[in-house]
């Protein structure tokens, strides 16, 4: 679904992915851990298509297409979804209308008319049970005055209303609360198939407890230095990563 | 409108180039180019008027002989030249319409282009549409319903006719002929516009409409529009236009007033969509207008609400007087400028009486190289007790190259009146188009969302039907304008 080549990208001049291979295919769920700046949302930013990143090696298919040569809205078109590290607010717009947008702009891409709003108002008032996403929260201005959590959990709504073919998932976990990660995390688990594949950006095990990833990749300065199984998310926990870095230098 | 009537619609906005750019063919009765007290004249004979109009107009006209184009609005375009103007153009009457049938078809084409249902549907979903086309009049629909509850909604030339001592009594009693530059010469030429009545304690029952077009090459459109609710009366009013592709500037001066008596409200709703010239500025309206209502009685309210999206030059200051006690003003704007077009609009709210009130929301967009200011004057006279006013002025940005100005003018004669401006300027983030864009949403519908979002509490004050049109309308105007 996902093959990422010797991907290398730079902001403002500044090498942040140096050489990245990565891939994800239909059913996976791989969990990616790194360390604070090591490059993971940089990584989903380019992926998604942030144009303030130049990509200046490697190259990405997703689906048997050249994914760096779509647009931002040709990529969600194409299935791939970014649930957003810090959610943006957009004043005045309802979360509804927003979303609503967002999946007749998805269909008319796909070449599909728009959702009658019949089978839009069941689509969402399904997908909002979801995530127990409250009817209030809805019919707010898209993430204005949401609190931290339920900031990410509007992503994961969005997310099942999308219904993407890939999901990438950075740093959701943080800033919820035991209750709302379960949520969060059922989600996910609903929306999974043996069609569709998640990358999940974490820095705590604690999610892998319920999003159970086939792999766990560690990124490290711009590469993924290692991979494992769910028991490496384990050890990471117990041991941090300096083992990892260190096993990483002697091998450069 | 079926669902592939508004494909159409999107599909040919989506091309660029200003929409509504046609021109229809009709037969025209011209004035000679140029403004003198023959053109005047020629106007009133034209249109058969009595005497004490005639006289009206000549005094307007003798005023602005001496009078000088303004220039303190924060807006520079080449002077009109007033003689290069023809001042009187209107469509052959063939005949008198008694329903839409027997309107020239040509008429009814430019209209279905645009998307105005003229039609059995907009009769049904109970809006009465006097239409002005170019200067006069060519249909008016409703008549019969609004006349049984004594309601008088027609061109201003048959009100002229029919109800002389209405309009003998008001007309220039909210803007009088001398108030500025533009009204002056608008008084002199005005060549046609709406009227409307509404006696005592009646509430009418529909939304009163009208669209302006200008329609004839190098016409100078000089509109007069006269609206009366009587004491306890209620009308909520509107107007939308829009204009043919032009090469030469079009300069549009109408006046507006509205009287509101004790216990009345009156709601004026515009949409104005005038060519704005293309994106080097060559073209374009000139939209120079002056609305004023004065709620003459207590507890009376009038309430502006606009949306601007056209014209090259816009110059325009929907005012309140709020004379009665408890009097109530409002004032809701959207003006948005693109590429090179320049607006300078606000209000004016004049309060004398106690315990007046006034409330202003101004949402400026600025895109493109446009020139985009707010300038409004709060005026609190000496006998105006426990007056109050609110102003909200936010600026959005859309690119570098364009400017947002606020000109807040505060005068306050009494001490115990509360007065609060608040005062914002924001720019679409990068973050919020991304957003937008990861979700699907291409750019030039995510610029359309977050401004709709950003006039949400201006929108929500549009009659239903017209705030669908004028949401459409934003999004059109702003496309291309960023990337
Ligand atoms: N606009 C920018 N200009 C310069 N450097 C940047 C810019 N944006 C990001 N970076 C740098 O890129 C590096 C990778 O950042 P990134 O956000 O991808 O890290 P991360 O792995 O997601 O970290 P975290 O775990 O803290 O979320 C960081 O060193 C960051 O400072
Ligand atoms: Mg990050």
């Amino acid at each position: 679904m996902l093959k990422i080549n010797g991907l290398k990208a730079e902001i403002n001049g500044k090498e942040i992915l140096k050489g990245l291979n990565l891939e994800v295919k239909p059913g996976e769920v791989h969990a990616i851990m790194g360390p604070n700046g090591s490059g993971k949302s940089t990584l989903a930013s380019v992926l998604a298509g942030r144009e303030e990143y130049e990509v200046t090696g490697g190259d990405v298919d997703f689906e048997g297409e050249d994914l760096l040569d779509l647009s931002p809205e040709q990529r969600a078109g194409e299935g791939l979804f970014l649930a957003f590290q810090y959610p943006v607010e957009i004043p005045g717009v309802s979360n509804i209308n927003f979303i609503k947008t967002a999946v007749n702009e998805v269909r008319e891409y796909r070449g599909l008319p728009n959702l009658e709003t019949k089978e839009f108002m069941k689509l969402l008032k399904e997908k909002q049970q979801l995530v127990e996403l409250s009817g209030k929260l809805a019919n707010r201005s898209v993430n204005e005055g949401f609190s931290g959590g339920e900031k990410k959990r509007n992503e994961i709504f969005q997310m099942a209303m999308l219904n993407p073919k890939l999901g990438i998932l950075d740093e959701t976990d943080s800033g919820l609360d035991i209750d709302a990660l379960r949520i969060v995390a059922n989600g996910v688990n609903e929306l999974k198939t043996k069609d569709n594949a998640f990358v999940v950006v974490t820095h705590y095990q604690r999610l892998l407890d319920y999003i159970v990833p086939d792999f766990v990749h560690v990124l490290y300065d711009g590469r993924i230095v290692k991979t494992g199984t769910k028991e490496l998310a384990l050890e990471l926990e117990e041991k941090g990563y300096d083992w990892i870095i260190d096993e990483f230098k002697e091998t450069v | 409108m079926s669902m592939s009537d508004e494909d159409k619609i999107i599909e040919e906005a989506t091309t660029g180039d200003y929409k509504y750019g046609f021109v229809t063919d009709i037969e025209s009765d011209l004035a000679k180019v140029g403004l003198t007290e023959d053109t005047v004249r020629f106007i009133s004979a034209k249109k058969d008027e009595p005497e004490w109009l005639l006289d009206w107009r000549l005094k307007a006209f003798r005023m602005w002989e001496k009078m000088e184009e303004p220039d303190w609005a924060h807006v520079s375009y080449p002077k009109p030249n007033f003689q290069d103007i023809i001042y009187y153009a209107a469509p052959k009457p063939k005949k008198e319409y008694e329903s839409l049938d027997q309107v020239d078809p040509e008429i009814l084409k430019t209209f279905e282009k645009l998307g105005v249902p003229i039609n059995e549907q907009k009769a049904l979903s109970g809006v009465a549409v006097d239409i002005v086309m170019d200067s006069v009049s060519v249909a008016t629909t409703f008549k019969d319903k609004l006349g049984k509850l004594g309601i008088i909604f027609c061109s201003f030339s048959e009100a002229v006719k029919n109800h002389p001592e209405l309009v003998r009594e008001y007309v220039g009693s909210v803007v009088p002929q001398t108030d500025n530059f533009y009204s002056a010469l608008n008084s002199a030429v005005f060549s046609d516009g709406s009227f409307c009545y509404i006696p005592k304690g009646v509430r009418c029952p529909m939304e009163l409409s009208t669209y302006f077009r200008i329609n004839e090459a190098n016409t100078g459109q000089f509109e007069r529009t006269l609206i009366i609710a009587d004491e306890g009366a209620y009308v909520s009013y509107l107007e939308g236009c829009t204009a043919p592709q032009r090469d030469e500037n079009q300069l549009h001066a109408a006046v507006v007033e509205i009287v509101a008596k004790k216990d009345a409200e009156v709601k004026y709703s515009t949409v104005q969509n005038w060519y704005p010239g293309d994106k080097k500025g060559r073209g374009g309206i000139f939209n120079f207008v002056t609305k004023r209502g004065i709620c003459a009685g207590d507890n009376s309210k009038i309430s502006w609400t606009q949306v601007e999206t056209g014209s090259a030059v816009t110059w325009k200051y929907p005012s309140c007087i709020l004379k009665g006690d408890n009097s109530v003003g409002e004032f809701f704007s959207v003006a948005v400028t693109n590429n090179m077009q320049q607006a300078d609009t606000g209000t004016k709210m004049i309060h004398l009486g106690k315990n007046t009130k006034s409330t202003i929301v101004s949402k400026g967009i600025s895109a493109g190289k446009s020139q985009n200011s707010y300038r409004g004057l709060v005026k609190i006279a000496k006998g105006a007790d426990g007056a109050r006013n609110f102003s909200q002025c936010d600026s959005l940005l859309i690119g570098a190259k364009c400017g947002a100005h606020t000109f807040p003018y505060i005068e306050c004669q009494n001490k115990s009146a509360k007065v609060e401006h608040e005062a914002t300027t924001s720019k679409i983030g990068e973050d919020q188009l991304f957003y937008c864009n990861q979700r699907g949403i291409k750019t030039d519908k995510a610029i359309g969302l977050i401004v709709n979002g950003f006039c949400k509490n201006v929108m929500d004050n549009l009659p239903m039907e017209f705030a669908i049109e004028a949401k459409k309308l934003l999004e059109i105007s702003l496309e291309g304008s960023v990337g």
